[in-house]
């Protein structure tokens, strides 16, 4: 089947099988590799990425649910002259990865998070990042990151 | 990572293109919902399907609506759709909190109602929180329509009571009247719940009389179940309810005949099943049920 879709703003088309998950798609036909595969399963959230804004799990999501949608990426976060989203800056400055293997989907579940609750309280913010998971750098860290880039996108905003 | 064996996706227009399909494709063919669950089970070659029926492309399915003294939620409605659907937290405000717990954000964006109720996952929280709000299931096939009550539809661990050519379409749960309290709670440590427990109790005017209580354990069993003896040990006067719920934990412990697995001792979730009992009743008695 030829499947189409937005990916990162740029109208794509792959030639895919139904029974292909959005992660091969990106990581073996597109070569974007920015999402991780780990528990395959749906719960670790490594391999996060954006639906129409909204948190999938590309591991077990079938590409063919992409059809006529608009993915994001990691890759498609920073701007085109290559300035990082404030989620990534916002995870540099506080230290909120060591390994990075969890980063791109963590930035992805926070990127549908503040679209959509642009001031969330710690609970909300616990609540929604609650399935993805971190081994190395503990998740006060994140929590600071989380907090810090609401503020700075708030900012950007006024 | 292991690769998905090859399958074809089949798009149905109507529930009767839908229908036939099934019956044609037989045991090589499932209805394909959200994928949360089926997707994961055939990667681990635990479920082999050829034909894959997409039943989210009939128009519909995912709505919710009132629908006389029911509350209609389609199968094909996503936990999300459900978390935020206004009529669902206005009227059935249990129901978008329970929804709003399923998982984790992934799985709600994608995974909907009737495929979580279909794949019969003994750890589900909606089957545990339905069969304690007295919600039927609506079912088509290619002679009819016909409604099941949560414990006809399930028939056991992973297992419906779905006829081959059936449609799981929808449910629909009684509204609550202004003297219903119903709580849902869970306990959990891992990705899916330990134990899942929920009460509904049905007061009298002045909110001093439970007259008739139903609650329902899920995780520990098979299906979801609920005691008959722990109902009408519930029911009485509401003040004096806290000295007769442990009794009636025992008798709901008894009823899900509990075994030692992996996730606990029969003794622990025994323990569980009190405790959570205990608070969904003072959840439910001090008014935020």
């Amino acid at each position: 089947m030829e499947l189409r879709f937005e990916l990162n703003g740029r109208d794509v088309a792959v030639e895919c099988e139904p029974q292909q998950t959005l992660s091969e798609v990106l990581r073996n036909r597109l070569n974007l590799t920015g999402a991780k595969i780990s528990c395959e399963v749906q719960v670790c959230g490594a391999c996060t990425v954006l639906v129409d804004g909204l948190p999938v799990s590309s591991c077990t999501y079938l590409a063919y649910e992409a059809q006529g949608r608009t993915v994001t990426t990691i890759e498609g976060l920073e701007d085109r002259d290559r300035t990082l989203h404030p989620i990534q800056q916002c995870f540099i400055d506080e230290f909120a990865f060591q390994c990075g293997f969890c980063t791109p989907g963590m930035i992805l579940s926070v990127k549908a998070l503040l679209d959509d609750n642009p001031d969330p309280t710690d609970d909300e913010i616990i609540h929604h990042m609650d399935g993805n998971l971190c081994r190395c750098t503990g998740y006060v860290s994140i929590l600071k990151a989380i907090r810090k880039a609401a503020a700075v996108m708030k900012e950007g905003r006024e | 990572m292991m690769p998905l064996r090859r399958f074809a996706i089949h798009r149905p227009a109507d529930l009767r293109e839908a229908a036939e399909m099934l019956d044609h494709y037989g045991e090589n063919g499932s209805l394909y919902a959200g994928g949360t669950e089926l997707l994961l089970a055939m990667r681990h070659d635990l479920l082999r399907y050829a034909h894959l029926i997409d039943i989210k492309t009939v128009a519909g399915l995912d709505g919710i609506e009132r629908r006389d003294e029911h509350l209609h939620i389609g199968a094909a409605a996503t936990h999300r759709t459900i978390e935020r659907s206004a009529v669902v937290r206005e009227q059935l405000p249990v129901m978008a909190e329970m929804a709003a717990n399923v998982a984790n954000v992934r799985v709600r964006a994608t995974g909907t109602l009737g495929g979580n109720l279909a794949f019969a996952e003994p750890h589900s929280d909606p089957a545990t929180l339905l069969l304690a709000l007295g919600g039927n299931a609506r079912a088509q096939g290619k002679s009819g329509e016909r409604t099941l009550a949560m414990d006809e539809l399930l028939a056991g661990a992973y297992e419906n009571s779905l006829a081959q050519d059936e449609i799981l379409t929808g449910v629909d749960v009684p509204v609550p009247g202004p003297s219903q309290r119903t709580a849902y709670l869970k306990f959990q440590v891992h990705e899916r719940p330990l134990l899942g427990l929920a009460l509904s109790l049905e007061l009298d005017d002045d909110g001093g009389v439970i007259r008739e209580a139903r609650c329902a354990v899920g995780c520990v069993s098979p299906t979801p179940c609920r005691s008959a003896t722990a109902e009408s040990l519930i029911a009485g006067p509401a003040d004096s309810l806290e000295q007769r719920i442990e009794e009636a934990g025992e008798a709901l412990a008894d009823e899900a005949a509990l075994t030692d697995d992996r996730e606990g001792s029969a003794e622990y979730k025994r323990h569980l099943i009190g405790v959570l009992l205990r608070r969904a009743a003072r959840k439910c008695l001090n008014g935020n049920g």
